[in-house]
């Protein structure tokens, strides 16, 4: 087994009833990478991060983590991954200490060996004055950092995250990606973590994007941006279809239409976008150039918007 | 994986939320009370059990009433399994390799545990109902009502995982827990019933156990031995849900 082998996903297949969720799915992760999964709502990446928790059954494929199969050895796989939910599963009723200590019984942690551990964890991630209150009087951002910190209870290799962005506001989320990135460096865990907000998935080593169940694109996010071409003009405008036509007469142009968007990706943006201007003004709304972002190659590779899908 | 320690750890977290949820306690106590005192002192001298005139119907329906606490505690214990399952604690310990025997022990052990609390609670009223608790009856009462215990919240565990919203489990609650209870001889006794009452009556796991514990209320110690085949049954029963139990969550883990 190499290193690139160390989680191993093949032909994996999920059905709720007619819908098919993940189709035919293969995927190689190595040891130590930051791996995002990321996709609209519907995607498949709650399915396939539910699997991976071993909380939903593989009904087709295989995969195997650190050569142990996931199908076959179940609660090998557990005792090497720590998982955060989105919705969390903390105890509210009951205090960060008391969540901690079941979360290290549940691995079969006590004694002095548990009591060191949450230790270390409520100084690493800044929590010890919290420790003897309930968790339903935290904030949220709180919470999550609790979350993770009992998800790395029993030093996982691997930490499955599914969304942790959402509900919290952006100075927060910044704190959890430094968190992140701090583990990753300092323990070496191979981070898997699903969301559906562009921005910060530029964070991770590798993306797999994920459309409808399939898996469309896996690289870099630099690399991926570089797969559009130069720059992208996005116009905004109340006649998008006759607009598109206009451009399409005059400039030979591909672009993509979504809504009253039409989208342009040029390596000779702030020369297009003068001609637009001068040649159909009347029919702008707004007409800004940019660096293609995540959002530019979802749309790209599948023809449809990023946050048009549902 | 040890067995003993994730199951441990299950059941201490329902003991300690139940003792700080205090709405839960008043909740599975009040209303049974509340049933006793007004069904029992009302029916008054129009009920008497056929072939004993000089049972009340407060002492009748005292031992169904303690029923009727298990039953009601076993239902909060395991209704909130719908919620957590999918969002909340028990997402994590499922991804946890815990032994899938220890989580449902450690459930079923933490419902019977708080049934047991307050089935306690509810025997300072048995003088009332005309009742002596001796030192020689206590540890039989003790095995009865935890076995019933077992087995009810065996049962609402088993039902409550097969379901997607707490509504539908209202709804079974009221169709089938509820009529459970009332044809276990709580509320009126096997031999008045029509035969067909009579065969469901006997077919219900509940009449074992309620009569196992009438019983052991009414004649002490001495009794709790001649009850051996009531006491089986129950005990057969709590054993036959574990094992349902540990089936369902085999079968499903979470929502699909």
């Amino acid at each position: 087994m190499s290193s690139e082998d160390f989680i191993n996903i093949k032909c994996l297949g999920y059905r709720y009833g007619d819908h098919t969720a993940l189709d035919d799915f293969n995927l190689s992760i190595g040891k130590g990478e930051i791996f995002g999964f990321l996709g609209p709502n519907g995607s498949g990446k709650t399915t396939l991060f539910r699997i991976m928790a071993t909380l939903l059954p593989i009904q087709k494929g295989k995969i195997t983590v650190d050569g142990y199969s996931l199908n076959e050895t179940p609660n090998e796989v557990r005792k090497r991954i720590g998982v955060v939910f989105q919705s969390p599963s903390l105890d509210g009723k009951l205090t960060v200490r008391e969540n901690l200590i079941h979360q290290g019984h549940l691995y079969g942690f006590r004694g002095e060996k548990l009591k060191s551990r949450i230790a270390e964890l409520i100084q690493q991630f800044q929590i010890e004055e919290r420790l003897g209150d309930l968790v339903e009087n935290l904030s949220g951002g709180l919470k999550r950092r609790v979350e993770i910190a009992k998800g790395l209870l029993h030093r996982p290799e691997i930490l499955l995250l599914d969304e942790p962005s959402t509900g919290l506001d952006p100075a927060v989320r910044l704190q959890l990606w430094k968190l992140l990135a701090d583990l990753n460096r300092s323990e070496e865990t191979t981070i898997l973590v699903t969301s559906h907000i562009l921005e910060e998935m530029e964070n991770c080593d590798i993306l797999a994007i994920l459309d409808r169940g399939k898996r469309v694109a896996l690289d870099s996010p630099e690399r991926l941006k570089n797969q559009v071409g130069g720059e992208v003009l996005t116009i905004e405008t109340s006649e998008p279809l006759r607009l598109a036509e206009n451009l399409q007469n005059k400039f030979q142009l591909g672009l993509f239409q979504d809504g009253n968007e039409l989208r342009i990706e040029t390596r000779e943006g702030v020369l297009l976008m003068q001609k637009i201007h001068e040649s159909f003004s009347d029919q702008l709304s707004t007409i800004r150039l940019s660096k293609p972002t995540l959002g530019d190659v979802f749309l790209k590779l599948t023809g449809h918007n990023f946050g048009s899908v549902s | 994986m040890n067995f003993l320690l994730p199951t441990f750890t299950l059941w201490q977290r329902e003991m300690v939320r139940f003792f700080r949820q205090k709405n839960r306690i008043i909740g599975a106590l009040a209303t049974p009370l509340v049933f006793w005192v007004l069904i029992g002192s009302g029916m008054g001298k129009s009920f008497r059990p056929p072939g004993d005139e000089t049972t009340s119907a407060l002492s009748y329906m005292y031992p169904g009433i303690m029923v009727m606490i298990i039953l009601f505690t076993a239902i909060f214990a395991t209704i909130s399994v719908i919620e957590d399952r999918r969002e909340g604690f028990l997402q994590s310990v499922l991804s946890s390799p815990a032994p899938r025997e220890s989580i449902v022990f450690g459930k079923i052990l933490g419902g019977s545990s708080i049934a047991l609390v307050q089935a306690l609670v509810f025997l300072v009223f048995a003088p009332l109902a005309g009742f002596t608790i001796t030192l020689t009856s206590f540890i039989p009462l003790l095995v009865v009502l935890f076995l019933l215990g077992f087995g009810l919240t065996g049962l609402g565990f088993v039902m409550a995982w097969q379901m997607d919203s707490t509504q539908g489990f209202h709804a079974i609650m009221n169709l089938f827990l509820m009529p459970m209870w009332l044809l276990s001889g709580s509320f009126f006794p096997v031999s008045g019933a029509p035969a067909w009452l009579q065969f469901v009556m006997m077919a219900n796991p509940l009449t074992y156990g309620l009569r196992a514990l009438r019983r052991v209320l009414e004649s002490g110690s001495v009794g709790f031995f001649n009850s051996t085949m009531d006491l089986g049954f129950t005990f057969l029963f709590s054993v036959l849900i574990f094992i349902l139990g540990l089936w369902v969550v085999r079968k499903r883990t979470v929502i699909s």
